[in-house]
């Protein structure tokens, strides 16, 4: 793991008329480097993502990136950086291929006409690498299952050459064995030496990939963990604020009741 | 609270160890839908793609046998070299509206405004060309690009104002309607010089036996080359490839129906001049939907608006021009049909021409629901429709009939499109 990390995000706020929703937040990312981002709901874990990918920029605080103070107003800012985003409703075309989802928005193109086979040749290579197991590149998204269109929105983040993947609950829906695939490709990013933010609620994903695991909690830093050395307990007290919240305070109540 | 609680007994702790990557990428996926090589595997992807409800063309090629088989047993002139000759010239106007129709029916809108704009476009030339004296190719250039203009007009409403392609072009088929009254005048109609530009569109026949035999060869050599080249490319890079029997096989099927229609043609009066223009416009507009970016996108908006949109596609952009070309091809066709009678009257663009376009396009296999579609199809769907009115003009059957008739057709086309759409859902295909 190198010193400097990849992305940083220092003291970062964001308001929305009367709600604060964040509050000088700090994340560091480095290469190679799974970090989980977590928090109930509400707790600003979205609006974080948006503001790293241009899509919501902070009203406050520095985004530094490898190192050096940048602006990130604009979807595609971050995208040149090499920040890919993949959103929880994927935004894949049902009725394109598999190679023309890939590709959609980035064709490759020879004296002006679509080049199919370099296309479907990348296309291959790619998912081969990432060990993503597909019926055929060639059969419409629509006949694909959810665990595969995940991966398929996960390999299409990775064409242009990204240094840092947001997944935004890449598990929600899916089976158990589907959950493996995509846990496995979460895996195979940080081989590749990717930063890797991983939205999820599910905290057997988070134990199992992640290097790191960074709580939010009402829209403030509540605690960065290192996932080895910290037990499920102690991450899901800082989500849900061990000291005071509804679950202590109802430890309490029925403590005191059953005096 | 949504966190997961309970202890998972997969993968606790750190995770040290890679997964066994490599050895999965050798091994093969049971699923996968492995293609037999050769014949044996064009039968068999035939019959899964039959069962999993992507009909295709099979419908309308089945009707169009029908069709031929049922007029030609009431009248034996049908099948012959004049009716053909005739049905595929008045085929070219309708067809050509019928093709900018399938790009908009791929984005999944509809434009109804069409005829109304044929019908101005025809008017606007005559009125350029007769009333002014204009030279024709200009009048002709003028003409047409008003269709565009109109067209992109109806895309502004739609992508950037937010008006409903339906309504949008609603209020189109109205309008363009009145203005197309306006611009003729209170006489009604304007000849047209019947031995000018205009009127060669349907009346000029390339009568050399060559010609439709070298245009035919020269198609079937293209299709040839391209989809050799194409597989010898494929084969190169390692990714799945069409074996050359199969090339053989697909020219083959090509060649059939080709040299038959040359033949056919030059029975009569040869090669017409309205038959190559359409033919080319539905080759070269199949090449932009298929082959370039361009198309690509136009399908990318009609399979996921969202998507398209974070794939960095101008979604403004690509539905003014799909309304533009919607618009051009319009204003092209309705040169097409004041070339067949001659003139712009107050009757051009009206009756059941926007219906038959419409239908034409979805009859060839275009989905009304959008994402699916092919400029083909409008080929074949304007074979189907004219079919059917020359059938019942020989057997001399009402006009009245022959509307009940063609709606049905419509109905029908669009029944097998929901019914297959519904299939391919099930099958998980669409």
């Amino acid at each position: 793991m190198s010193a400097t990390p990849v992305l940083a995000l220092r003291g970062v706020s964001k308001r929305f008329g009367a709600v604060q929703a964040l509050t000088d937040v700090e994340l560091e990312i480095h290469p190679g480097e799974v970090v989980a981002l977590v928090g109930d709901n509400g707790a600003g874990k979205s609006t974080l993502v948006k503001t790293i990918a241009g899509v919501g920029p902070a009203d406050d605080g520095v985004i530094e990136w490898e190192g050096r103070p940048v602006t990130v107003d604009r979807p595609h800012v971050a995208q040149e950086l090499g920040i890919a985003t993949v959103y929880q409703d994927l935004a894949l075309c049902d009725n394109l291929d598999v190679v023309g989802n890939l590709f959609l928005g980035r064709e490759i193109v020879r004296a002006g006409v679509l080049d199919e086979v370099e296309m479907e040749r990348r296309a291959r290579e790619l998912l081969s690498t990432l060990s993503i197991r597909i019926p055929s590149v060639r059969i419409p998204i629509a006949s694909l299952s959810g665990g595969q269109r995940q991966t398929v929105a996960i390999a299409r983040s990775l064409l242009g050459d990204p240094k840092i993947v947001i997944l935004d609950e890449p598990t929600a829906a899916l089976g158990v064995e589907q959950t493996a695939q995509v846990l496995d490709l979460v895996e195979r990013l940080r081989e590749r030496g990717l930063g890797v933010i991983l939205i999820s609620h599910n905290m057997a994903d988070v134990k199992a990939v992640a290097d790191r695991v960074a709580v939010l909690r009402l829209g403030r830093n509540n605690g960065t963990f290192e996932v080895k050395t910290t037990s499920q307990e102690e991450i899901i007290s800082a989500i849900t604020g061990a000291t005071d919240n509804a679950v202590t305070r109802r430890k309490a109540r029925t403590a005191e009741g059953t005096k | 609270m949504t966190t997961d609680l309970t202890k998972d007994t997969k993968d606790e702790g750190p995770q040290d160890t890679p997964p066994a990557a490599e050895a999965v990428v050798t091994a093969v996926d049971p699923r996968l839908l492995v293609r037999e090589e050769g014949f044996a595997g064009y039968v068999g992807e035939f019959r899964r793609k039959l069962r999993s409800g992507e009909l295709g063309s099979l419908p309308v090629v089945v009707g169009l046998i029908v069709i031929g088989l049922v007029f030609q047993l009431r009248d034996s002139a049908f099948l012959g070299a004049e009716n053909l000759s005739n049905l595929f010239v008045t085929a070219a106007g309708t067809g050509l509206i019928a093709v900018g129709i399938v790009f908009v029916l791929i984005l999944g809108e509809i434009d109804l405004s069409v005829g109304s704009v044929s019908g101005l476009a025809a008017a606007v030339f005559a009125v350029l060309n007769v009333n002014h004296g204009m030279p024709e190719w200009l009048a002709l250039v003028l003409a047409v690009l008003s269709g565009t203009v109109i067209g992109a007009l109806h895309g502004f409403f739609f992508a950037r104002i937010g008006v409903p392609a339906f309504v949008v072009t609603l209020a189109g088929l109205l309008g363009w309607n009145g203005l197309m009254l306006e611009v003729l005048g209170s006489n009604g109609t304007i000849n047209l010089d019947d031995s000018g530009l205009v009127a060669g569109l349907t009346n000029h026949y390339f009568s050399d036996v060559s010609a439709a035999y070298g245009l035919a060869t020269l198609s079937v050599a293209a299709f040839f080359l391209v989809s050799w080249r194409d597989s010898k490319r494929r084969e190169a890079a390692g990714v799945p490839s069409r074996p050359f029997s199969e090339v053989v096989l697909r020219t083959v099927a090509l060649a059939v129906p080709a040299y038959a229609v040359a033949w056919l043609l030059n029975q009569y009066k040869g090669l017409p001049l309205a038959v190559v223009i359409f033919l080319g416009v539905v080759v070269a507009l199949d090449f932009v939907l298929r082959r370039t970016s361009y198309g690509r996108k136009v399908f990318a908006l009609g399979g996921s608006v969202e998507a398209a949109r974070r794939a960095g596609i101008n979604v403004a952009a690509i539905r003014i021009s799909v309304f533009a070309l919607s618009g051009t091809m319009a204003a092209l066709g309705g040169m097409f049909l004041a070339s067949q009678i001659n003139a712009a009257n107050q009757s051009s663009g009206a009756g059941s021409l926007l219906m038959n376009a419409i239908a034409a396009a979805v009859i060839g296999g275009t989905s009304l629901f959008g994402g699916r579609g092919k400029t083909w199809s409008a080929l074949l769907g304007v074979l189907v429709i004219q079919s059917i009115a020359s059938g019942m003009a020989l057997l001399g059957i009402a006009s009245a009939v022959q509307y009940m008739i063609t709606g049905a057709v419509l109905l029908a086309a669009v029944v097998i499109d929901s019914v297959s759409r519904r299939t391919q859902k099930t099958a998980g295909r669409a």
